[in-house]
């Protein structure tokens, strides 16, 4: 069941669920996180679609459009913010990070900047666009760099904590977001700790026999996939790791311990991502079964976001599949 | 502007001293960049002990005027103005690429006092002084932004992406020095990837143009003098050098772009500095 201590939407199973999208919650977030004065925003021509104007609006004067030039905006970005600003970049992830990976390694990881970097319209879901602008190696890009840290909020909600969270922690973080409207998980009383997992659902009729990993709006389908689970007599525990970058490592590993098998979901490649990062944790300390529900080494294309949901296989069906699987591996 | 005779003459020596140093370190580093340092050392001369308003003992004291190494390939010679002005012990010069040095193969803004920021992947150094300009001018603060760049990297893209910025937003509070000494590693570089018309490209991106001999000291001050004068746009100075400049077999070969010299050559290299290529005796002799 949910964890109630940690003041979930009550209405999470039901088809009713209010939804919005995590860019959204960045752009209140960036307005939340405007009130200090260094704050500043980047946009490379996408002012809107990055939720950036509500900022731009209020606080014009610290709002920069560099046009499409993704390179120069991280480069900017670090310049302003070894001079004492928290700079926020802006565009879709297929090219901030995608297009400017080298910039970002070398003037804000390595130079430690104090820039965070909105990698917008991530995943298959961004729909019609096609593979071109859905991302889904960013994750595996961005946690390799040394001094990077990556979140990947799971609703608005959230999203706008970590925001205003990122800004008040210096140095370079990656906050991945999407595109469409997606369930809200998370109410204002829930807490937000940056670095920290959050167990939202143990089962208690049933012993938990498989822990499943979610991060981003995909724990949505986790826990549908949890709530069927239980009806069958399975019991689980769902852990959105909204922080990818470090790692809650205490708490991923006492989960893993108490189910002994793991289900990763993420829009995401399985190649780097939230599941290679699991991967790399439990080898190291505690391996188990392990299954990673995302994209299986291919590109995305045009669709709707459901069909592409549905097409890859990133569904609570198939995380109800590999949660079988890998409770039988055990 | 008015400077005095024997101060441009100090600075000449100077600029002399900081090659001697840079041949000393590459000798002893078994590695790294000779033309570009050598060809720079007037311009290091005129930033680090004529034109910057720094405190060396306070590396960051927010008033400071700013100089960003774009192309990071040249710091030897940065290290070496660094290292002179006061920045740190003339002593660690020694270590240039070695394990534990602050004096990293590329510079990095976290390991040693005095830099600005981190660079050796070209093109970059511009981008971030636009940051820092803009950090500027909304805290309302005078100081300059200074940034050194190469002929060479004018070919990455990031490059036309800033100067477009620079120009459009008027960042009158940067100045670029470009050293323009016409070689890169595989050749010259109107070989390799034309850059000319230079000027006339800077120009029609919006900016304050001015050509200076970059070994003659006077011109570099007066053309940044100039440069602080102009309201309206952002300032490049191409300063025309000479790659390898004061070292007569290094001079205008490209070879000697990403080479540094042997025991003999440095031996040599040392000896033509020292005696002013045989016009004076050396006391080392």
């Amino acid at each position: 069941m949910l964890n109630e201590s940690l003041h979930l939407n009550p209405k999470i199973f039901s088809k009713h669920v209010d939804e919005a999208p995590t860019r959204d919650g960045y752009g209140k977030g960036l307005l939340e996180a405007g009130r200090d004065e260094n704050v500043v925003v980047l946009s490379g021509d996408l002012e809107e679609s990055t939720r950036c104007h509500w900022f731009a609006k209020v606080y014009p004067e610290r709002f920069i459009e560099v046009g499409v030039a993704e390179q120069n905006m991280a480069a900017i970005a670090a310049g302003l913010g070894v001079s004492g600003k928290i700079s926020f970049i802006n565009s879709y992830a297929a090219f901030s990070p995608g297009r400017n990976w080298e910039q970002i390694r070398t003037l804000c990881a390595y130079n430690d900047s104090n820039v965070k970097i909105a990698g917008h319209h991530a995943g298959v879901s961004t729909g019609p666009d096609g593979a071109t602008h859905q991302a889904i190696e960013d994750i595996a890009t961005m946690r390799a760099m040394p001094n990077m840290k990556v979140v990947y909020p799971c609703d608005a909600i959230e999203a706008q904590k970590a925001t205003v969270a990122a800004a008040k922690i210096w140095g370079p973080i990656y906050i991945r977001l999407q595109r469409e409207a997606t369930p809200i998980l998370t109410t204002i009383d829930t807490p937000f700790t940056f670095g920290k997992a959050q167990a939202l659902w143990v089962s208690k009729k049933n012993k938990p026999e498989v822990l499943i990993i979610g991060a981003g709006p995909l724990v949505h389908h986790a826990l549908l996939a949890a709530y069927e689970l239980d009806k069958e007599k399975i019991g689980s525990v769902v852990l959105n790791s909204a922080t990818i970058k470090p790692l809650d490592e205490k708490e991923i590993l006492l989960w893993a311990k108490k189910t002994g098998a793991v289900v990763t979901v993420e829009e995401h490649t399985v190649m780097g991502g939230l599941g290679g990062a699991i991967a790399e944790l439990l080898v190291g300390h505690y391996p188990i079964p392990m299954e990673m529900v995302g994209i299986q080494d291919v590109f995305g294309q045009s669709g709707t976001p459901r069909e592409l949901l549905e097409h890859y296989q990133l569904m609570p069906k198939d995380i109800i599949t590999a949660a079988r699987r890998v409770i039988k591996r055990k | 502007m008015f400077i005095s005779h024997k101060r441009i003459k100090d600075l000449y020596g100077v600029a002399n001293r900081l090659r001697e140093d840079v041949i000393a370190m590459l000798e002893k580093a078994g590695s790294g960049h000779s033309a570009g340092p050598l060809g720079t050392a007037e311009l290091f001369a005129a930033f680090y002990f004529y034109i910057l308003n720094q405190k060396p003992k306070e590396p960051l004291w927010p008033q400071r005027d700013r100089l960003i190494l774009s192309n990071g390939h040249i710091c030897p010679i940065q290290y070496a103005a660094l290292a002179r002005a006061g920045y740190f012990p003339l002593k660690k010069l020694e270590t240039l690429r070695q394990y534990g040095s602050g004096l990293q193969g590329h510079p990095h803004r976290k390991a040693l006092p005095g830099i600005e920021t981190t660079s050796g992947p070209l093109g970059e150094g511009l981008s971030q002084g636009i940051g820092m300009a803009l950090s500027a001018r909304l805290n309302n603060e005078k100081h300059r932004i200074y940034v050194v760049m190469s002929d060479g990297e004018h070919q990455e893209g990031n490059v036309w992406e800033a100067a477009m910025f620079a120009g459009k937003n008027r960042l009158n509070n940067i100045t670029v020095v470009i050293d323009r000494n016409n070689i890169q590693i595989d050749g010259f570089t109107e070989n390799v990837m034309p850059l000319e018309p230079l000027r006339e490209k800077y120009l029609a991106f919006n900016w304050n143009v001015i050509d200076v001999d970059g070994h003659n000291i006077e011109e570099i001050i007066n053309a940044v003098a100039q440069a602080r004068a102009v309201y309206e746009k952002p300032t490049v100075i191409i300063a025309h050098t000479i790659p390898g400049k004061g070292v007569s077999f290094m001079e205008r070969k490209y070879e000697w772009h990403g080479m540094p010299p042997n025991k003999e050559q440095a031996r040599q290299a040392l000896k033509e500095l020292r005696t002013l290529g045989g016009k004076i005796k050396s006391e080392h002799e």
